[in-house]
């Protein structure tokens, strides 16, 4: 982390006087960082955002933004650009005045104002645009628009609230990328607000995963999916597999589980983690091999239930270390196909599975 | 091979043709079972709206009166050159047409006549009267009865009045009228009270108008902000007057806007005025303003209020992010996307004032009465139709014109009521 951008410290928030839906935030972003806050619904990730634009004050706490305290700056005096879920653009404006309402508010010279709406329709290549209602367009073009007003003020930090909710999925993945070189680009900083995990770790440098009002954790796409800090994270992200357990023994950064049924297993050990207590372990489906390629410590006996045909992949639901909704994940045609009601090896690495503590 | 292919064409050609014949016989179909829907509302409607109004309206050029009660004279003015005084043929036939009227139809011509030359009427009664029982030759026994029968002008009014149809009411109520020569001049400064009227009713409607958006816009926005108990108890009492008789509600600024009313009494109290000279409240143009913005407050602020709760408070948020300060927010952004209730808020306050008849004559002067006043006292009092069609028929294509501008300018679509 090069230079603290924006900083929230002990940030808490709430409604109705009686519960916080944000409680107690603190949370870095580095100068020109992509940060998406990802979490189910209610989890406090668009009110932080929000108060992040200026439309809610914290009931506690501070925020920085570029060394200087915002929490009571009024939003139109906090140059922060927003994109909103569902792009509102002034429906009585042409596209062209969407985009220099935020100019003529800072009384930029019109020659200015021309040239800068100019160069953002160019930007987000819609310069044919200009004199569209915004009515008049798809929702991919709106958003698009939305984009370049939230950017043609140039500022410093661009906010964004499920900007790409309401496209269609192949819209919403082209969008991605284009959000993401725009961002490479210009330099800015971007917090983007998802509720969808692939969108957040296609797009970030760091998420952050909130759950009832709480950063669980914040890290690179890379560590949230390999090394999940607690169990939430585990399950949120990707899929993954929960097993119950205890802690036997613990070394270094490894450990031994022993399950429901007995049988040991070998895992990474997750912060916190101490002997003889209650530990869930997590391991991805698609890190489960079935017995022919297995070796190691971790080879267990397992029923299989049920197994799914998905076209490149088959995905089996088996009962293994006294946890009877095991999913495996095997890419189609690798092997031979098991069939429901058999018993089969299966086993994974050390490493692909983790013991996380409960918190 | 190519016979082959002709031949699919023209099975193809046919089979198209009987499609788009039996695709227009469902969709006709379905429009009968629309049409017999609708048809009771369409016939009352036709039947006690559209009918009466197309009557009264034809009431205002319509002149057959004179020419039915007299058809002899009308043929016999027909051959008359308008300059001498006219011969024995015509006063004859007059004089056939008055032996073959009824008295009230006499009277009825006799009052219509006197429209183009005052004391007409009177003269041509007393003719009447007499001329039933004269003999030949009528010229000495007309001019016997009243000189003026010998005048070329007594006939022209005669010619003048004789086309079933005329202009002549429409005009009055633009204070015109025809010459001799048949231009179209204004009337006499003593005579013109149509036009003064036509212009007080825009007047005083547009003030109302005014009034209505400056107090409605503020409570509608109220309204459309507050949530839960508060909006509902402003709902109603923004519905209460509706729910009261216009009567009463406008006796109720009698009793409050009177020299010894509630609020004089109050500002009396209060030191503010002198109690030997009490504001004029009433009986003025300020009474008239007061009671019709009270009572026409609601149709501006349900179709404001209606379009400001569906403003997504999103594009608030937006323009602030975007740097908007809060009155420009409200300047560039609310208030453009309030604009179709307001104009629809105006557009219907603005024709229910130019129709509004009782509130003016309760609470207003002599000089507030609006053009309704003037169809009422022409057609209940001096019971002449015509001048109240005609009134009625200029404050509709006014309405029109003003409908007709209001398509121009911000499209008769964008108008949202709720």
């Amino acid at each position: 982390m090069t230079e603290r951008f924006i900083a929230f410290e002990g940030v808490r928030k709430s409604y109705d006087g009686k519960s916080y839906v944000v409680r107690g935030l603190d949370l870095d972003v580095a100068k020109g960082e992509f940060l998406t806050l990802l979490g189910p619904s209610g989890s406090g990730k668009t009110t932080t955002l929000m108060m992040l634009a200026g439309f809610e004050i914290p009931t506690h706490g501070s925020i920085t933004l570029a060394g200087q305290r915002i929490e009571r700056v009024p939003p139109h005096r906090r140059n922060i650009g927003v994109v909103f879920q569902n792009y509102a653009l002034f429906p009585h404006m042409t596209v062209g005045e969407n985009l220099a309402f935020p100019l003529k508010m800072r009384r930029l010279p019109k020659a200015e104002v021309t040239e800068r709406v100019r160069h953002a329709l160019d930007m987000v290549r819609m310069a044919s645009f200009e004199s569209r209602r915004p009515a008049q367009m798809s929702g991919g073009q709106q958003q698009r628009i939305a984009l370049a007003r939230a950017l043609v003020f140039e500022p410093q930090l661009v906010l964004m609230d499920e900007p790409l909710g309401a496209l269609d999925k192949q819209l919403r993945e082209h969008m991605q990328l284009e959000i993401k070189h725009l961002h490479d680009r210009l330099g800015i900083n971007v917090v983007y607000v998802t509720h969808d995990q692939s969108e957040a770790l296609t797009m970030s440098d760091r998420v952050g995963v909130f759950n009832d009002g709480t950063l669980q954790q914040i890290a690179t796409p890379h560590d949230l999916y390999e090394a999940p800090d607690n169990p939430f994270v585990a399950t949120f992200i990707g899929e993954n597999n929960a097993i119950a357990g205890e802690v036997m023994e613990l070394s270094g950064g490894t450990c031994r589980i022993r399950a429901s049924d007995g049988s040991l297993i070998a895992a990474r050990a997750g912060v916190g983690l101490k002997i003889g207590a209650k530990t869930t372990l997590v391991l991805r489906p698609e890190r489960i091999t079935l017995a022919a390629a297995a070796s190691g410590p971790n080879r267990f006996r397992a029923h299989v239930h049920e197994l799914i045909y998905h076209g490149d992949h088959l995905r089996l639901r088996v009962s293994v270390c006294g946890c009877d909704d095991v999913r495996i994940k095997v890419p189609a045609g690798s092997v031979e196909t098991p069939k429901p009601g058999t018993d089969i090896d299966i086993g994974w690495a050390e490493g692909d599975c983790r013991a996380l503590a409960l918190s | 091979m190519a016979m082959v292919l002709s031949d699919e064409t023209v099975k193809t050609a046919i089979d198209t043709a009987a499609l788009t014949r039996r695709l227009r016989l469902l969709r006709r179909r379905s429009q009968v079972k629309a049409l017999l829907l609708v048809a009771p509302l369409m016939i009352f409607l036709v039947s006690v709206f559209v009918l009466p109004i197309g009557v009264l309206l034809t009431r205002s050029i319509d002149n057959s009166d004179v020419s039915r009660a007299l058809p002899t004279t009308a043929a016999a003015l027909a051959t008359w050159n308008g300059r001498d005084v006219p011969g024995e043929p015509l006063f004859a036939a007059l004089a056939a047409d008055l032996k073959a009227s009824s008295r009230e139809d006499v009277a009825e011509v006799a009052k219509r006549l006197n429209n183009y030359e005052s004391g007409i009427r009177s003269s041509l009664l007393k003719t009447a009267r007499n001329i039933r029982n004269a003999q030949a030759p009528f010229q000495a026994a007309f001019i016997d009865v009243d000189a003026r029968w010998a005048n070329p002008e007594r006939w022209s009014v005669f010619k003048q009045a004789m086309p079933k149809m005329t202009d002549f009411y429409l005009l009055a109520a633009l204070d015109l009228q025809r010459s001799e020569m048949g231009q179209i001049t204004g009337v006499t400064p003593k005579n013109a009270v149509h036009l003064d009227v036509l212009l007080r009713t825009f007047a005083v409607s547009l003030s109302v108008t005014i009034l209505c958006v400056l107090t409605g816009y503020p409570l509608a926005a109220l309204m459309a902000r507050s949530k839960g108990w508060v909006a509902n108890a402003l709902l109603i009492l923004v519905l209460l007057p509706f729910w009261t008789s216009l009567l009463v509600r406008t006796s109720a600024w009698v009793v409050l806007l009177q020299s010894r009313g509630v609020v004089n009494s109050g500002l009396i109290w209060l030191g503010l005025i002198d109690a030997a000279q009490p504001l004029d409240l009433i009986y003025n143009r300020i009474g008239v303003l007061i009671a019709m913005t009270h009572i026409l407050l609601p149709f501006m602020v349900l179709p404001i209020y209606s379009v400001m709760k569906s403003i997504p408070p999103v594009y608030l948020r937006a323009a602030s992010s975007l740097g908007a300060p809060p009155f420009s927010t409200f300047w560039r952004v609310y208030l453009p996307m309030s604009m179709p209730g307001v104009s629809a808020g105006g557009l219907l306050v603005f024709i229910l004032a130019l129709g509004y008849y009782i509130t003016p004559a309760l609470v207003g002067g002599p000089r507030d009465q609006m053009v309704s006043y003037f169809i009422a006292y022409y057609a209940n009092q001096v019971t002449n139709w015509g001048m109240a069609a005609a009134l009625s028929a200029i404050l509709l294509v006014a309405v029109l014109i003003l409908y007709a501008i209001y398509n121009r300018l911000i499209g008769i679509d964008r108008l949202r009521i709720g």
